[in-house]
């Protein structure tokens, strides 16, 4: 579905991803893991077109992503949850969904959908986005994302600063998304909630992936946590 | 009371003007040095407009209010596009290229125009005294028992600037474009990544900022007379509003215009329009030391 094949990128004259191949399918979750600094967070934006890919190419169902506007690849059907939330701070709830719906004309059905899996942004519609909870600025990023009803799913560290509870609710929507079909890419540094949501992890080191191994694989033998995280 | 109305219509033209400014910088990040420049253009055009069609003053008026606002912000569009799009919206290389803008826009206006200063007919002009206000019966050509009057072309000017405030603010609370700009506004990435096209909205916005700008001077040069080098002063004027309003805030521009231009009338006609300019600038100063983000602005967080 979604393939990145032998990516290159690099902020201005700093080369971060030195090519990075992965793929993604249906109904499945790839965690990418790695140590600060490894490329994970580029891997996302050169998705998203926000870092431009110098070499390699990143298709969606045939489609080429990377030689497109940036503008246009939400519209293939990737829905993107930044890191840190990158919520429109000043707009209200309501606002802040209706630039999802608006991002590929979905109606009231989609909203109505959005607001019954996280019923706690209904009761704030009105609310300015910035004076929310953490727990509830990533529901309103995860539900803005989903108004796509997107076929791939981009999670950058949706669990940052968010209590157990919160954590809990996030995995759940995320088990949710992948058994309704959606492809989802999921950067996480907590070892316990990937091992137990995630198929496949491929280990990203200075800005290339080193290997992609089942998760529960894993589970049974965790030295390559330690080899690649130090965990 | 002569003063505050001529403070009002000062107002009004400034308010037109800082607002086109303040929704560039707040949108795009970038300070627009050429803003008094689309100014000038607009105030140009409009004489070119009303000359070329002739015919009644009204007609030409108001073909000259319509064309030329969308006329500068197609050219400051086209400008957006070929120039600021160029330099990545870098704070400091805009700030360089729009100065660059403004010598271009300038000169050439001089060499095309001319350096004479030329008057737009106004399309109504008509005295009116000012017990018409008190008294409210119908006092059009009523001889002014104090000596003080106004036009009803100026009041026309204080209403077609609140008309256009309005219908800017609908556009911006109210409706899925003024939705994308602040969206746009407040964080451009994640709004590419949700499908704005950032680049196309830049041009609108710069496009939009001149246009009121060009608006603004419309409304004007049947007063003030259209002349190569009218940009400076409101130029200067709209950066002190935006300065005192709190940059970016547009609630603050609209307070700020009204303070300097109600303060300019009414010190211009007590005082001097110099003493208008020094205080004017002094506040300034004062904001700038006290409440450095504006009056209405937000502190950095």
């Amino acid at each position: 579905m979604l393939e990145l094949r032998d990516i290159h990128a690099s902020y201005g004259q700093v080369k971060v991803l030195f090519g990075v191949s992965l793929s993604v399918a249906p109904g499945e979750i790839l965690c990418l893991m790695g140590r600060n600094g490894a490329g994970k967070s580029t891997i996302m934006k050169t998705i998203m077109g926000q870092v431009p890919a110098a070499e390699g190419s990143i298709s969606l169902d045939g489609k080429n992503l990377h030689t497109m506007p940036p503008h246009l690849i939400p519209k293939e059907g990737v829905g993107y949850i930044p890191q840190g939330r990158r919520l429109f701070s000043e707009l209200t709830v309501a606002e802040n969904i209706e630039i999802g719906l608006m991002t590929r004309n979905e109606g009231a059905d989609t909203r109505e959908w959005v607001l019954e899996l996280f019923p706690r942004l209904r009761e704030r519609l009105s609310q300015v986005a910035g004076t929310l909870s953490g727990g509830e600025q990533q529901m309103l990023a995860t539900a803005r994302a989903l108004c796509l009803r997107p076929k791939v799913l981009l999670l950058d560290e949706p669990t940052e600063g968010l209590q157990p509870s919160m954590i809990e609710l996030v995995r759940q929507v995320v088990v949710k998304m992948k058994s309704e079909g959606y492809a989802i890419i999921l950067v996480e540094q907590r070892v316990d909630a990937v091992l137990s949501i995630a198929d496949r992890v491929t280990f990203i080191e200075n800005g290339k992936d080193r290997e992609t191994v089942a998760a529960s694989e894993l589970q049974s033998d965790p030295t390559k946590l330690t080899k690649y995280l130090g965990v | 009371m002569l003063a505050s109305l001529e403070g009002a219509v000062i107002s009004a033209i400034l308010v037109l003007t800082a607002m086109g400014l303040s929704i560039v910088f707040g949108v795009m990040r970038v300070v627009n040095v050429a803003h008094g420049e689309f100014f000038m253009l607009g105030a140009v055009l409009a004489w070119v407009v009303t000359t070329t069609l002739g015919g009644h003053p009204v007609f030409g008026f108001v073909a000259a209010l319509i064309v030329v606002p969308v006329l500068v912000g197609c050219i400051a569009a086209g400008a957006d596009r070929l120039i600021l799009k160029r330099v990545n919206y870098d704070p400091d290389r805009t700030i360089v290229a729009t100065i660059g803008m403004l010598y271009i826009i300038q000169q050439a206006t001089l060499m095309t125009y001319g350096p004479e200063a030329r008057p737009v007919e106004a399309p109504f002009n008509t005295r009116l005294s000012l017990p018409w206000f008190e008294f409210g019966d119908e006092g059009f050509q009523m001889i002014w028992p104090w000596g003080l009057s106004i036009t009803s072309y100026k009041l026309f000017v204080i209403f077609a600037a609140i008309a256009v405030l309005i219908a800017l603010w609908i556009v911006l609370t109210r409706t899925k474009i003024g939705l994308i700009m602040r969206a746009t506004q407040q964080d451009s990435d994640t709004a590419q990544a949700f499908g704005v096209p950032v680049g196309k909205v830049y041009s609108w916005v710069f496009g939009l900022g001149a246009g009121l700008a060009a608006l603004g001077a419309v409304l004007v040069v049947p007063i003030q007379q259209a002349h190569y080098l009218m940009g400076g002063d409101p130029l200067l004027l709209a950066f002190i509003v935006v300065i005192i309003g709190g940059l970016g805030s547009l609630p603050g521009t609209v307070i700020a215009a009204l303070l300097i231009g109600m303060s300019d009338g009414i010190i211009s006609v007590f005082f001097s329009p110099t003493l208008a300019k020094i205080i004017a600038t002094f506040l300034v100063a004062m904001v700038l030391v006290f409440r450095p983000q504006g009056l209405l602005g937000r502190a950095p967080s």
